[in-house]
């Protein structure tokens, strides 16, 4: 088994107009179906722009949102969300606000007490002496537990965060944009001190943010996502060098850089479509330069190119003439 | 809780109501071992006697009742029934609103339903039903008034629990194994209370209030019990004649009720934490000027010049410099990018040239700032309102935050042209289409009719880039106006300002963290760190060979795309609090170089190249980056 | 606008479903045999027997429900055995009284209050500001049948500028003016605790809303100070103002219960305490559903209003 996580078809809608009895008015597909796999000790990074499906994806493998459909396996075994204490062992979450995933009236070691308590059962002096070594590998002082969470700064807050998210014991952390509520000087402390963790752990990381620098300096494998569907899945070192979709191509040029000069990446002036009236055929075609009447009928689907790269558009960009 | 203590010990009023209100309580706890006449003995004889009379300090009533004896009875029944119904209905009220609240979906609605229903009417008319059916009498009239207020509670704390329970924590906490029960009694209900503690200490007084009421009707205590209700309401009929038997009790509903209001005041005050920081104070129209020493000199020609800018928050006893001692100034047509982190300054800075800083708390304490020539820091506010945005207009950062969510755009367009320009509504709106046109928003003439919340993130700031262009201001500042967008759309907006900026000959200044977009957009760069300016010169020289250290390693820190994975390296530490800054430099602690020197006293910016400064004692040295 | 208007009618109708159910189940927790209890002292064998066959009071209670709502729904809201009348009709004839009250203190403390709160948070902390809210709180603090009652004292009795109570003088015209002078002071005692509350709810949202960024942005465009304040701050804080109007207006109809008791003005409310000391159960019954209906559908304008405000609120 090399799988630490495994889907298979999982999709979420939402309901949108709810009644009290009776169908809803309407359905938001927020992820659609979608399979995926991450090899345990890699680290997926998941790209995209805010509303494309991301924090849900995320809530599903962590069981804190049911999946309409499809499937999770975790470690081989299908994730079953009746009881928490059972997939709290196998995979933990770090949030993407800091200070609201710490209850405000909670001591810090009130707060890290929970999980060695319900989901390993520990007694009080062996809950004392786990807390210190989590501290330790975190680059937290002891003192700090005492303090309540509005004492700290984000990325003090952010590492308890992680802290308790280690004292589960999961080999698998899904981190939901964990650094873009910090600033760039405290984020790369964070960055780092992951970095750390899952060598000194053997921990699975699947990274979910909107930066596709922070994501290409930590992650093996990037998978892009639009309007609630995988468009690309490729090698970090290649995606954004080499995009084959357009929709990654677009969000390439459009990071800002250094010495590029300023110029519209797109013509187009349009954003996301509305959920509400998803567009036919590829999500992308309104905002896409290559689009074919084919695009507008067609919904195409993800497929393997051979050489490690799987995307989703009928017309991709060519693979580049590897450039050494 | 002693910090609660003394928070409501601050508030003279609501000491003054906890006093009162102690004392009443007091007197009606010991009121059975007074030496009082018996309240019910009637003594028609000495029916209606004057207060002050031998033997009834307070007079007697109708029946020749000795008032004082009634009203201390009545004073302690009253406030018992009072308290009494408040905790019923908080009690059950809050049970039901966790509930709803917490389980969300299906049994809320239902919930709600039937609370809506309750709602529905006037509150007496469902008192007066549940006295009818049970009859008249006080644990019936107790009971009405208790059920009358639970939905008021169960609506109130319901919202309250959405809130909590949408909270990360409470994800967090299922994570770590909790299951609801657990989390609605250990995560969930801590944060409910004091807001359960805020809604009775405001009620209870209407509670009281209410019994009193149903007594006055002569629904609730019957004869010849007493409470103050019954007492005024039999006093009634001898309004006219004998006026002090109805002013007695009436008066002490009134100073119970509003003691209790003062101290339920005083409660909230000190409960509610948006309170404690002042924040609820609203900003007046121009910030506060207080400043100290000399008002310096322009130290450019240049458009708009800030001289040794300096503007504090003042929080109770705390003191936060947020920009102490600025200089920058921008040419017209030029581009200057400000660059810092959270905190550092940046925005303060900007808003403080028009006078926008909130205030209180803000207070600008000192330098000045010349625009065109004249010095505007302390300019009359009817100066400074004709400048802003028709000479220095500003686009902020959340496009949905910032424009007012319930008039159409176009009418903000227009109210923007208008307020410096006075012609027709009909060439207005002409120029508001123009303006929507030139910021690239597809259908102008149809979109002036949209409203806010109907546009994408994007449209909306485009929105704000017009308004911003209304009345072709000389410069825009721009407080990180893309910060809040998606990169694809960040990539729209920058070029449009910058097509914009360069056809009109606009002076920007971009406020951002980030050192892409400056690299792209920004012809000069001034670094921002603990609300001082720590280097400052042309965009690519700096970017290429930074000289402050802090520069230096804050570009080290920001991963650039096509570097592929790897460890990056980071700034130990954070940036030091406004409210306590370092004498010396304010980044030694995290500096490496950091020397003796650099803490012992104040570092100046210093000229190091032409066009360049840097606060710095050992600035880096150029050779070692261009390699 | 039509159609959101006729929804929210259409939604109306579990509503006043739903106030039928509780005045009924809370009418059928009266103890003993319904119609005994009902007829009181008027419970002669033959009075008991009719009314048992009208209004099925010796079946279940669902059918018993059913029945009433179907005698209500033709117009047949019982009889007052007390008064010898149908209910309908002393309802009726006193509700215009009420609503000539109720409506004059809604009015007046709407505006009061909201002028209040507005100035009151633009001088926050000025000495308008410090008055008004000591007035405020004084305004909710007393009872508002001591305050009527204070009222006759020092301005009927004392100053002798209005008449002590009534509705009308027992001789003499029944025109506006001395409809006015009658109704001066009821309509003023009554809208001085809704006036405190709607004063001061409307201070805080003026200054939750003056914190926010879109003031700011105002602000930056060289809008002027007294229109920043009197168009964009009051704007937005109306849309949290208006629904508490129409829960103030259940106040001022309830606390009218009070001012008629005090003032002798002859309204529902004063039936109503009459009904019960009575014990004329079908009457209160009545009068409590009529009531509660008519102010559903006041509910359903402030919601209109609600919506004409606020846009967001889809129609
Ligand atoms: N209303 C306020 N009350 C008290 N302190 C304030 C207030 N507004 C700002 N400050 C303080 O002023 C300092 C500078 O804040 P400023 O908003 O200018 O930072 P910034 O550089 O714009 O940060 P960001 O990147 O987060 O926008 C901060 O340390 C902050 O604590
Ligand atoms: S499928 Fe067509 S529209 Fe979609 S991304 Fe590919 S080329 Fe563009
Ligand atoms: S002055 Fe000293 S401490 Fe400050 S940045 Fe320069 S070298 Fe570092
Ligand atoms: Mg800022």
């Amino acid at each position: 088994m090399t799988e630490a996580i495994k889907l298979t078809g999982l999709s979420k809608s939402f309901p949108v107009g709810k009644r009290l009895f009776g169908p809803p008015k309407a359905m938001v597909h927020a992820v659609e179906p979608l399979d995926l796999t991450v090899k345990i000790g890699e680290t997926l990074g998941i790209v995209g722009e805010s509303g494309c499906g991301k924090s849900t994806l995320a809530k599903m493998l962590v069981g804190l949102l049911p999946p309409t459909t499809g499937q999770i396996e975790i470690e081989g075994a299908v994730l079953d969300n009746a009881d928490p204490a059972i997939f709290g062992k196998r995979i933990q979450y770090v949030f993407q606000d800091p200070i609201s995933s710490l209850n405000p009236r909670k001591t810090i070691r009130q707060i890290m007490e929970v999980p060695l308590r319900r989901l390993h059962n520990l007694d009080k002096t062996a809950r004392a002496a786990r807390i210190r070594e989590i501290f330790a590998a975190v680059n937290l002082r002891e003192e700090f537990l005492d303090r309540y969470p509005h004492e700290f700064s984000g990325g003090q807050a952010q590492r308890i965060g992680i802290a308790r998210a280690l004292a589960a014991e999961a080999r698998i952390l899904i981190l939901d944009e964990p650094v873009s509520a910090l600033d760039v000087s405290v984020q790369a402390q964070v960055l780092n001190l992951l970095a750390d963790l899952k060598k000194e752990f053997g921990l699975t990381y699947l990274f979910i943010s909107h930066d596709l620098a922070v994501v290409e300096a930590v992650s093996d494998r990037v998978a892009v996502l639009y309007f609630g569907a995988i468009v690309e899945v490729g090698a970090a070192r290649d995606i954004f060098a080499n995009p084959r979709h357009p929709y990654t191509a677009l969000l390439a040029q459009s990071a800002p850089e250094v010495g590029r000069p300023i110029a519209a990446p797109e013509t187009a002036e349009t954003e996301l479509p509305d959920p509400m009236s998803p567009p036919l055929g590829c999500a992308f075609n309104e905002r896409c330069a290559f689009a074919s009447d084919r695009c507008r009928r067609e919904k195409p689907a993800l497929a393997a190119d051979g050489s490690g790269r799987d995307f989703a558009c009928f017309n991709p960009l060519a693979a580049s003439q590897e450039d050494g | 809780m002693m910090a609660f203590l003394k928070l409501l010990a601050r508030n003279r009023l609501a000491l003054a109501g906890l006093i009162v209100i102690g004392m009443v309580v007091v007197l009606a706890l010991i009121t059975p071992l007074l030496p009082l006449a018996d309240p019910d003995v009637t003594d028609t004889p000495n029916r209606f006697k004057p207060p002050f009379s031998e033997g009834a300090i307070l007079g007697t009533d109708h029946l020749g009742r000795d008032l004082l004896s009634r009203l201390m009875w009545g004073t302690r029944l009253s406030l018992a029934m009072g308290l009494a119904a408040a905790i019923i209905a908080a009690t059950i009220g809050s049970a039901i609103g966790i509930i709803a609240g917490y389980y969300g979906g299906r049994t809320d609605n239902i919930i709600m339903r039937g609370v809506d229903m309750l709602m529905a009417f006037p509150y007496i008319l469902l008192a007066l039903a549940i006295v009818a059916a049970l009859g008249p009498g006080l644990m019936n009239a107790l009971i009405a008034v208790a059920a009358v207020n639970v939905p008021f509670f169960a609506r109130n704390i319901r919202g309250i629990t959405v809130g909590i329970a949408h909270k990360e924590f409470v994800d967090a906490a299922r994570l770590a194994g909790m299951r609801d029960r657990e989390i609605i009694v250990a995560e969930v209900l801590p944060n409910v209370l004091p807001v359960i503690v805020i809604a009775m200490s405001t009620t209870v007084g209407w509670m009281i209030l209410e019994t009193a009421g149903l007594s006055f009707l002569g629904l609730g205590s019957q004869p010849p019990q007493a409470d103050l209700g019954s007492m005024l309401g039999e006093a009634r009929s001898a309004l006219i004649t004998n006026p002090h038997t109805s002013i007695v009790p009436g008066a002490m509903i009134l100073i119970i009720v509003m003691a209790i209001n003062l101290l339920g005041d005083g409660v909230r005050d000190a409960l509610d934490p948006r309170l404690k920081s002042g924040a609820l104070s609203r900003p007046m129209p121009a910030t506060t000027v207080d400043r100290q020493g000399a008002v310096p000199a322009a130290k450019t020609e240049s458009l708009l010049d800030i001289a040794g800018l300096r503007t504090e928050f003042r929080v109770r006893d705390r003191l936060y410099k947020a920009v102490s001692g600025v200089d920058l100034h921008v040419e017209k047509g030029e581009c200057l990018g400000i660059i810092g982190e959270s905190g550092s300054g940046k925005s303060v800075t900007a808003l403080s040239v028009m006078g926008l800083v909130a205030s209180p708390p803000g207070v600008i304490t000192g330098g000045a700032v010349h625009f065109d020539g004249k010095e505007i820091i302390g300019a009359p506010y009817e100066v400074l309102r004709s400048l802003r945005g028709r000479r220095v207009a500003y686009i902020f950062q959340d496009p949905l935050a910032t424009l007012h969510p319930l008039y159409k755009v176009g009418d903000q367009l227009i109210e923007a042209i208008q307020s410096h320009d006075s012609v027709s509504s009909a060439d207005a709106r002409s120029r508001a289409i123009g303006l929507l046109k030139s910021v690239r928003i597809p259908n102008a003439e149809s979109r002036i009719e949209s409203y806010p919340y109907e546009m994408s993130g994007g449209m909306r700031q485009r929105v704000g880039i017009a308004m911003a262009l209304a009345n072709n201001p000389d410069v825009i500042i721009a407080d990180e106006p893309t910060t809040a967008l998606d990169v694809t759309v960040q990539a729209q907006i920058l070029s449009v300002l910058s097509d914009l900026r360069r056809e009109r000959g606009l002076a920007i200044i971009f406020i951002t963290h980030d050192f892409g977009v400056v690299g792209q957009l920004c012809d000069r760069v001034a670094v921002m760190y603990a609300g001082q300016i720590v280097e400052e010169g042309p965009t690519a020289a700096v970017l290429r060979n930074p000289q402050h250290p802090y520069t230096s390693r804050l570009i080290d820190c920001v991963p650039t795309l096509g570097g592929g994975q790897r460890k990056l390296s980071a700034i130990p530490g954070l940036p030091p609090v406004v409210d306590n800054l370092p004498v010396g430099c304010a980044f030694a602690e995290r500096c490496d170089k950091a020397h003796a020197d650099c803490r012992a006293g104040p570092v100046e910016l210093v000229k190091t190249e032409e066009a360049r400064k840097t606060r710095c004692l050992f600035p880096e040295v150029v050779s070692e980056r261009s390699a | 606008m039509t159609g959101y208007i006729l929804k929210r009618l259409v939604s109306a109708i579990p509503v006043l479903l739903g106030i039928s159910v509780i005045v009924f189940l809370i009418m059928a927790m009266i103890p003993g045999d319904p119609a005994t209890a009902i007829l009181g002292s008027y419970a002669t064998p033959e009075n008991v027997e009719k009314l048992n066959r009208d209004l099925g009071l010796d079946q279940g209670l669902v059918p018993r429900y059913f029945i009433w709502l179907g005698n209500m729904l033709q117009g047949d809201f019982g009889r007052s055995f007390a008064l010898n009348r149908p209910v309908l009709d002393e309802v009726l004839d006193r509700f215009g009284a009420t609503l000539i009250l109720a409506g004059t203190s809604f009015v007046l403390c709407s505006v009061l209050g909201i002028a209040a709160g507005v100035i009151s948070a633009a001088r926050q902390y000025g000495f308008a500001d410090k008055a008004i809210t000591f007035v405020v709180l004084l305004g909710i603090s007393i009872p508002s049948f001591f305050l009527g009652m204070m009222m006759i004292l020092i301005f009927a009795v004392q100053l002798r500028w209005f008449p002590v109570s009534g509705m009308w003088p027992i001789y003499g015209d029944r025109n506006l003016w001395v409809l006015m002078d009658h109704l001066a002071m009821p309509a003023f005692a009554l809208a001085v605790v809704a006036t405190g509350v709607i004063a001061r709810l409307a201070r805080s949202a003026m200054l939750e809303v003056l914190r926010q960024d879109f003031i700011r942005t105002a602000r930056a465009k060289g809008v002027h100070e007294r229109r920043v304040i009197w168009r964009h701050a009051l704007r937005a804080a109306m849309v949290s103002i208006i629904p508490i109007l129409g829960i103030q207006a259940g106040f001022v109809l309830s606390g009218a219960v009070y001012i008629e008791m005090v003032f002798q003005w002859p309204g529902v409310g004063r039936m109503l305490v009459d009904a019960i000391l009575k014990r004329d159960i079908l009457l209160v019954q009545g009068g409590v559903v009529f009531i509660a209906a008519c102010y559903v559908l006041f509910n359903i304008m402030v919601d209109v209003a609600q919506a004409l405000l606020d846009p967001r609120i889809k129609t």
